[in-house]
């Protein structure tokens, strides 16, 4: 397999990313297109060996969608205008005098979003990027890693006075490579727009580059009028249908989206909104949280761990939960051992440990001594033991002394060395005391 | 060892029982482009010791019956990629290239046992219609040294008449295999658009260029067609129709009761009238042996040289900017940034006919004129292929003249580029339709003695009744039998 | 009708095609060009209403193969390098791209 803008050399369409295209698609409230074909866009590049990329320019994959994104507390809908799959360039890194060129991804798939001119500030802007970024992860298409270029993003911006309707002279900043680089490049360019236009000059169309050292951004291009593309119905891949039952097929297998997992958290398991969004910000800890639902864990306590013990590890770790041996059998696993009295939730805490390396709950609690003393017939002559030890206990308690309760209980403890379940101690204490 | 005198299917008998062997026949061909070559100018680069060390190996192994093509000495078009053997496309951009992987029809000729004897001449990047844009010097027409061969196939072609091969690879963009086949009296067909795999072939119209083969008989054209046919993973647009035994019917081919139409454009006052006559007897043989013969009209034939030259060209432009000077070919010297090394590269590596089309082509694609130009042209491209369909609706061939004339002098249509362009009229609707159509050899021009080509055109997957057809011509014919005389010959 | 394409077109296209010309060859070209537009401009008396582009020949629909990648060999990649005018460490080595601009 090559390209490398190779004589004789020829595409080949991976079903994959047209499969890909239209679950973004359906992600983002899109219509599929069901008769597309590909174009090719023409330019002299060296990172662009055939001096045309693939793409489609007259037939995108999907067009007209939208995402709603909250900035402030208030909700707004974006736009976005078609989403098209094209081939990728190479990678040209430069010095002094020359340029280098690697094709290694070269011609590999990419989607390619554009959104409507909805978007009316700064924040708006990574606010439409967070919920772009988080619903095309809920599809698993990829990973949408901005630093490991699985995310890109190019910006246009333009400014024009209150009431007015038609839209300023824009520019545009190319692969920026953070949403905070994205927040300050557009402040900076508002900004620069705005200062030009109220001292009476005129912005030039033009592409430019954000220099994060500088928090500014620089003008690339020069050359007018020097983009001619010559679009034309790339010859050699044929045209692609897509079919509604194809479509019904997709949708299908695709997986929930953030906002009805919400719903679903919130009015089945009971939990709280906070709860809810802390769990759906990315589809790896959501569907841990399902699936450690589905082990017949309680939800409200997986929602506790998740997003207390398991993200502050996370944390401290800087490592992604795909990346431990924690699994959902086994966060259900110990969460059960808890309900059903097993451990204390002091043992939980070292048993919680043992799973993050990847042990299985009952045993590491067994291996390392962590089983709470529950059974009564075992406990009660202890608890007689302790009684017929502690007569002034005894006598405190018919005084009405609680105190007495908590020292005894605290004997027993002392007795079991820490093992004995304070739920059933007091029941049993309790019961004999009263019978006292 | 004659080849005028043979076919492939003698040549495997005689393999099989022992009478001779490959290394006799690849020899034999060497030795005859030993005496036309320096004539002829056929071939770009020839592959002697290779070709003879495979023969050696075959011979070793012995040639079974089943393998047809095993032993067969035959030629590739020099656009063509052929792994470790230099592939240039006659441009000086390719001049010193070697590919790193074979052309999917080369593949299969490999795997049959075929012989490439060489790389044959071609315009450059198949652009032309005489072989006289080549870098490497035009090729000769071997009935007529002061003719052209035809282009763009005008190597492999001549090869043939030459007697130097067999058959020979070719490839049909706007009639650069049938052009030079009737230029030089012998047999070339272009299959339909997807038959054969673009897979490894230089493009240059990628919506128009295919495969075909240029051979001395129609069962040889048939037979090695088969061979190089069918889907291919790695060209989307090679089909996925099956592909027949073509040459397994052929003996018992007849025309009685086939419908022809004859265009009234392909036999009227644009054509040479010694090419006229030569196709109204052709078409009278025909009709003799019990075919039915009716005038039909493909009324936008000749909006079909516009069409063609704007789209193909537009398809060129895009297609040969890949020859840039940066990962392979030619790279111009004394480069001082980027953008030298892009202009200067493609100024001096490619030729004038080459840069005329690729100006023409990003013309035609450019802002403001696409819809004029590229757009306006693929609609009537669409008006050409239903005329086509319409015609086939009660007729199962099309014939008519290959070519306007016989094969012009050498020099005399170069610095016409318009002229010359119209040289391809009835050739260019058969890829702008993406339909197969083949030329045959149908007899000679009383004017100057030349060989006339007629034109078959079939329906799209329908090769078998054009086969068919050449095949009972070429049997009740004498043209077939007549030969260039060469290197001495008597 | 030859107005579409003049001399200062003609530059402009070569600009694009990343062609240059002299202006002896300008001479000789420019009318060449003229001619073969004006035989383009044929085009303009068809009636194309509603006629939609043919822009392939092909028959096929669909044309996909499954998302499996495929190593290519280091031979292969040592092949193509060797090809190159100009390589480094295993890149393609070209003079400095100057206007900084990427797609």
């Amino acid at each position: 397999m090559l390209d490398w803008g190779y004589p004789g050399v020829l595409p080949t369409l991976n079903k994959g990313v047209v499969k890909a295209g239209i679950m973004a698609g359906l992600a983002l409230h899109a219509e599929i297109n069901p008769n597309m074909h590909f174009d090719r866009k023409n330019y002299f590049y060296p990172d662009n060996p055939k001096a045309y990329q693939i793409t489609q320019s007259e037939t995108p994959i999907a067009h007209d969608g939208w995402v709603e994104i909250e900035v402030d507390g208030k909700k707004k809908k974006i736009g976005i205008a078609e989403m098209h799959i094209e081939e990728d360039a190479g990678k040209n890194t430069h010095t002094g005098q020359y340029s280098y060129v690697d094709l290694n991804r070269q011609g590999t798939p990419l989607i390619e979003i554009v959104s409507k001119p909805d978007i009316a500030s700064p924040d708006e802007a990574v606010a439409y990027l967070e919920a772009l970024r988080q619903r095309i992860q809920f599809t698993g298409i990829s990973d949408v890693k901005m630093e490991e270029g699985s995310m890109r993003v190019d910006t246009n911006i333009s400014v024009r006075p209150y009431g007015a309707k038609e839209f300023g002279t824009k520019t545009e900043m190319k692969n920026i490579n953070s949403f905070n680089y994205v927040r300050n490049a557009l402040n900076f360019e508002q900004e620069r727009h705005q200062k030009v236009l109220l001292a009476g000059g005129q912005i030039v169309q033009e592409t430019r580059r954000y220099d994060e050292a500088t928090k500014s951004t620089i003008s690339m291009r020069t050359k007018e009028g020097s983009d001619d593309y010559r679009y034309f119905p790339e010859p050699d891949v044929p045209a692609v249908h897509v079919s509604d039952d194809w479509i019904a097929e997709i949708t299908a297998e695709m997986p929930q989206m953030p906002g009805e997992r919400r719903a679903h958290y919130v009015n089945d398991l009971g939990l709280t909104d906070y709860d809810a969004m802390v769990l759906t910000q990315t589809k790896e800890m959501s569907d841990f949280f399902e699936a450690t639902v589905a082990e017949g864990a309680d939800a409200r306590k997986v929602a506790n761990y998740l997003m207390n013990d398991v993200n502050s590890y996370l944390n401290t770790e800087h490592v992604d939960l795909p990346q431990t041996k924690l699994t959902p059998a086994n966060l259900a696993g110990m969460i059960k051992l808890i309900d059903d009295g097993t451990i204390s939730s002091k043992m939980a805490k070292k048993v919680f440990q043992g799973i993050l390396q990847g042990e299985e709950p009952a045993e590491f609690a067994k291996k390392n001594g962590l089983v709470q003393l529950s059974d009564p017939a075992q406990l009660q002559p202890i608890v007689d033991e302790i009684l017929a030890n502690n007569p002034q206990s005894i006598e405190d308690f018919k005084n009405g002394k609680d105190r007495a309760v908590g020292f005894l209980v605290g004997q027993i403890m002392k007795q079991t060395k820490g093992t004995a379940n304070p739920g059933v101690v007091n029941k049993l204490l309790m019961q004999a005391l009263n019978a006292q | 060892m004659d080849f005028n005198q043979t076919d492939i299917t003698q040549l495997h008998a005689d393999l099989v029982a022992g009478k001779v062997t490959a290394t006799e026949l690849v020899e034999a061909s060497l030795k005859r482009m030993d005496a036309t070559e320096a004539d002829v100018n056929a071939f770009v680069n020839r592959n002697d010791e290779a070709a003879l060390k495979q023969a050696q190996a075959l011979d070793a192994a012995g040639i079974k019956e089943d393998q047809l093509l095993a032993g067969i000495p035959l030629a590739v078009k020099d656009n063509i990629l052929t792994q470790g053997l230099t592939t240039t496309a006659s441009s000086k951009m390719l001049e010193h290239f070697t590919p790193v992987f074979d052309a999917t029809v080369v593949e299969k000729l490999n795997q049959a046992g075929a012989i490439n004897v060489g790389k044959t001449n071609l315009d450059e990047f198949a652009m032309g219609s005489s072989t006289e844009t080549s870098y490497f010097g035009t090729t000769k027409n071997p009935w007529d040294l002061t003719r052209v061969p035809g282009g763009s196939s005008g190597g492999s072609a001549a090869a043939v008449a030459a007697g130097d091969v067999l058959g020979a690879l070719g490839t049909d963009t706007g009639g650069s295999i049938r052009m030079p086949s009737a230029f030089n009296g012998v047999v070339g067909m272009k299959p339909t658009y997807g038959r054969v795999s673009r897979w490894g072939v230089i493009a240059f119209g990628s919506s128009f260029d295919q495969v075909g083969w240029i051979t001395r008989t129609v069962k040889d054209n048939a037979i090695l067609m088969s061979a190089i046919s069918g889907q291919d993973d790695h060209d989307m647009t090679s089909s996925h129709q099956a592909v027949p035994d073509f040459a397994a019917g052929l003996d018992e081919a007849s025309v009685k009761g086939l419908r022809i139409a004859v265009p009234k454009e392909y036999v009227s006052d644009a054509i040479d009238e010694d090419v006229r006559e030569v196709i109204e007897a052709g078409l009278k043989h025909l009709e003799s042996l019990g075919a039915i013969v009716d005038e039909v009209s493909l009324p936008h034939t000749k909006y079909g040289v516009p069409v063609y030259y704007i789209l193909a060209s537009s398809e060129a432009s895009s297609n040969l900017q890949r020859f840039d000077g940066i990962r392979y070919g030619f790279r111009a010297d004394d480069v001082k940034n980027l953008e030298d090394v892009y202009v200067k590269t493609r100024s001096e590596g490619f030729g004038e006919e080459v840069k005329r089309r690729i100006m023409l082509g990003t013309f035609s694609l450019s802002a403001g004129f696409y819809d004029a130009y590229f757009n306006k042209a693929a609609k009537v491209r669409r008006l050409i292929a239903q005329d086509f369909e319409k015609v086939f609706e009660d007729h199962d061939v099309i014939i008519g003249a290959t070519g306007v004339s016989t094969a012009f002098k050498i020099g005399e249509d170069i610095d016409d580029p318009k002229k010359m362009y119209y040289n391809d009229i009835l050739t260019v609707t058969a890829n702008l339709a993406g339909v197969p159509a083949m030329s045959i050899p149908a007899g000679f021009s009383k004017k100057n003695g030349m060989p006339v080509g007629m034109q078959l055109i079939g329906k799209k997957y329908d090769e078998q009744t054009l086969y068919n057809t050449a095949y009972v011509f070429e049997q009740t014919t004498d043209a077939h039998n007549h030969h260039a005389k060469l290197g001495g010959d008597q | 009708m030859a107005a579409n394409l003049d001399r200062e077109q003609v530059k402009h296209v070569a600009e694009l095609a990343k062609l240059s010309f002299t202006d002896a060859e300008l001479d000789k070209f420019v009318p060449q060009l003229e001619a073969i537009v004006e035989l383009f401009d044929q085009l303009e008396e068809v009636d194309t209403t509603g006629v939609a582009p043919m822009t392939t020949a092909t028959d096929e629909v669909n044309v996909m193969r499954e998302d499996v990648a495929v190593k290519s060999s280091d031979e292969l990649r040592q092949a193509l390098l060797d090809n190159a005018p100009e390589t480094e460490n295993g890149l393609i080595k070209v003079p400095a791209i100057l206007d900084g601009s990427e797609d």
